[in-house]
């Protein structure tokens, strides 16, 4: 098991490097440089600020840099490879690693992309928690009640409205909502920039329960067909045998059990929130970090880009492992097969 | 939501099609029954015609077929069916935002006509004929990435299943690292990255729009089929055609990748919606497709922009976001039908 975990983690690495490495290659050479403003900066102003955050240093190999060493006379190998790789890309990685994302475009450098994080994380962090916490509790709740009443009408309307969840997107049904209660309601679900500051604030309920429809679609559906499944089983068969009565069997028998495919979707829920968080707080002005993406397309602030690329990936990897391992914890069974 | 999970579900509980040897299970009679029956009737059916005859009796991925099919046939017959140009601005409603035609507003530049039965957008372009444009391009973004990634998923999950060992680990471990980019986001990098480059330029930016949509999706259905290629590798009829000496190329072709094709094409089918939101996301975001302003534009809009453009002001012209808003519910959830109906038809231990 400690291995298993060990292995994980360490898979960390290269997937990061993999993933710094293709955003930082893609922002590069997109179009405009960061201290492209409306008001064009004095040229000595930027050479500056390129030097100040190593932007004049060569973008992934700097062979010059050994060529002149190896003419002073250097020899030593790890002198020429340090010259080798004192470039953009790999004292960014090399900061990546220590938890430093570098200087946001848009603030000149004044702001790093993790203060940034740092403060706008929280609002997206609840969001998903209002989400996953209305995809369970609903979810799994319907799923039961599905399986339980296979075929009747429960079943149908549960099986329709979670096969609506999955197909609409949250994008679509959250501007759908919007609408309704602007329009028939008169109540404006967007709300102002302090409001979602407090830890408690209802400004999170609308949004996150849209957030967490797809999810909870996902999680009814799995809910119901493992119960199926679970149910017909010899130990449940047994339990009912010795004369169990109906609830018992289904809480300690057949959820236990049942719920154990349900912890595998976490993982990819895990990234479909991240995915739609991004929608959902443009959409309802929450200030969190999905939007924060979203306004830095539009400012062209490729390090704050780049930046929540990466903590998003490493947050997606990171929820996998999470869920292998305590997958791992719950069913023996597959222990040692992995 | 992404393709992903239904294939991770599929995964979890895979038995991939293990019904081709057995035609008689899938049929839904039981074994030894259904041997006597083939056996008196003399004329055993195919998996296709039985997964047709499962696919028939669903009534609902039926509706959902027919209503592709008649997307298909609006975004064929733009032209023919939309009432005005979808570029061309009317200078007289400019900037009035007339109402749909049903609706009666005091100002009379803003009454609905049936000369524009889904009222007009900001410049004076008809909402309708841009939402029966808008067609087109859902149809060919759910359609093309998904093509692109089965060719790219499908070699790589056969050649990583069937050689197995050290070359299938590595294989595994590329699209491990793969998987672990977000997909949208990369999507989006790439969008803003090719965005002015002559790729991003092609069609509107459709072209570039096919590539950023399938660079991180072909690892599911690689993953996919790579599981399914390797439990058919160790089936006995996979042997004996090893005994008996047939070259490897032909096993995977013969035997092994027509036994796949179930579970690539319930996987294809569920690629589709999502390749069709993540376009609409992307256009939401202002990074998808070019708007146009050429009259004669094949493309001329999504409904993605439409939605980007209607959010702006569904105070004053509710259809210009309602229209393209009930226009994608309507495409991801027919293509969710007819996908869960082809799993329920050609993988029965799939479905619920």
């Amino acid at each position: 098991m400690l291995q298993f975990v060990l292995r994980r983690v360490i898979w960390l690495i290269p997937v990061i490097i993999v993933v710094s490495g293709v955003t930082f290659a893609l922002m590069y050479r997109a179009p405009g440089g960061p201290w492209d403003l409306e008001k064009p900066l004095p040229p000595a102003t930027v050479a500056r600020l390129n030097e100040k955050f190593g932007l004049d240093k060569a973008t992934w190999l700097d062979r010059d840099a050994v060529q002149v060493k190896v003419d002073e006379g250097v020899r030593n190998p790890i002198v020429l490879g340090g010259a080798l790789l004192d470039t953009q890309f790999f004292n960014y990685l090399s900061r990546v690693f220590r938890g430093d994302l570098g200087p946001t475009y848009a603030s000149q450098g004044t702001e790093t992309v993790q203060q940034v994080i740092r403060n706008k994380f929280p609002i997206s962090l609840r969001l998903g928690l209002v989400a996953v916490t209305f995809a369970v509790l609903v979810g799994i709740p319907l799923g039961v009640i599905s399986a339980m009443r296979q075929n009747s009408f429960i079943d149908y309307a549960c099986m329709f409205l979670s096969t609506l969840g999955i197909a609409v997107p949250t994008f679509v049904s959250g501007l759908v909502l919007l609408i309704i209660l602007s329009q028939r309601f008169g109540i404006s679900p967007i709300r102002r920039p302090e409001e979602w500051h407090s830890f408690f604030s209802t400004a999170y309920i609308l949004p996150g329960i849209v957030l967490g429809l797809g999810t909870t679609a996902y999680i009814t559906r799995l809910t119901r067909s493992s119960v199926l499944e679970i149910k017909e089983q010899d130990f449940v068969r047994t339990a009912r045998a010795k004369g169990l009565s109906r609830s018992p069997v289904t809480l300690q028998h057949i959820l236990r059990n049942a719920l154990l495919p349900v912890i595998t979707i976490l993982g990819p829920a895990a990234a479909d929130l991240i995915t739609g968080s991004i929608i959902i707080e443009t959409i309802f002005g929450a200030p969190g970090l999905g939007s924060l993406f979203v306004t830095s397309i539009g400012k062209r602030d490729y390090s704050t880009l780049v930046g929540i690329t990466i903590f998003y990936a490493s947050l997606i990897a990171i929820a996998n492992i999470l869920v292998d391992i305590s997958y791992g914890i719950l069913d023996p069974r597959i222990r040692t097969t992995r | 939501m992404t393709f992903q999970e239904p294939i991770a579900e599929q995964m979890l509980e895979s038995p991939p099609l293990a019904g081709i040897d057995a035609p008689a299970e899938l049929s839904g009679v039981p074994g030894d029954l259904a041997a006597l029956t083939i056996g008196v009737r003399g004329k055993p059916r195919s998996l296709w015609s039985d997964a047709w005859r499962r696919f028939r009796k669903n009534r609902i991925a039926l509706l959902g077929l027919a209503w592709l099919f008649f997307l298909v046939f609006v975004a064929i017959f733009a032209p023919v069916i939309a009432t005005n140009n979808p570029v061309k601005s009317d200078v007289a409603t400019a900037g009035t935002l007339r109402q749909a035609a049903w609706i009666e507003d005091p100002n009379p530049m803003r009454t609905g006509s049936w000369k524009y039965p889904l009222g007009t957008d900001s410049i004076g372009r008809d909402v309708f004929s841009r939402l029966v444009y808008g067609t087109r391009v859902s149809l060919i973004v759910g359609f093309i990435p998904m093509l692109v990634i089965l060719a790219v998923g499908v070699p790589f999950g056969l050649i990583a299943g069937y050689t197995g060992g050290r070359i299938d680990n590595l294989m595994m471990r590329i699209t491990d690292v793969v998987y672990a980019f977000p997909a949208l986001l990369l999507a989006i990098v790439m969008q803003i990255s090719f965005g002015d480059t002559r790729v991003g330029g092609l069609l509107n930016g459709l072209v570039l729009l096919f590539l950023s949509l399938s660079i991180v999706n072909w690892t599911g259905v690689a993953r996919l089929v790579r599981g399914t290629t390797l439990s058919l590798r160790e089936k006995e009829y996979v042997e004996a055609a090893r005994a008996s000496g047939a070259p490897h190329a032909r096993i995977v072709f013969k035997h092994i990748f027509p036994n796949t094709l179930g579970a690539i094409i319930v996987a294809g089918a569920f690629v589709i919606p999502s390749a069709i939101i993540s376009e609409a996301v992307l256009s939401y975001l202002g990074v998808g497709l070019r708007p146009s302003v050429n009259l004669n534009s094949p493309f001329p809009t999504s409904w993605g922009q439409m939605i980007l453009d209607g959010s702006k002001f569904y105070q004053a012209q509710l259809w210009m976001l309602l229209g393209p808003a009930l226009a994608i519910a309507s495409i991801t959830l027919a293509f969710t039908f007819v996908g869960d109906g082809l799993r329920d038809a050609l993988d029965p231990r799939q479905s619920d």
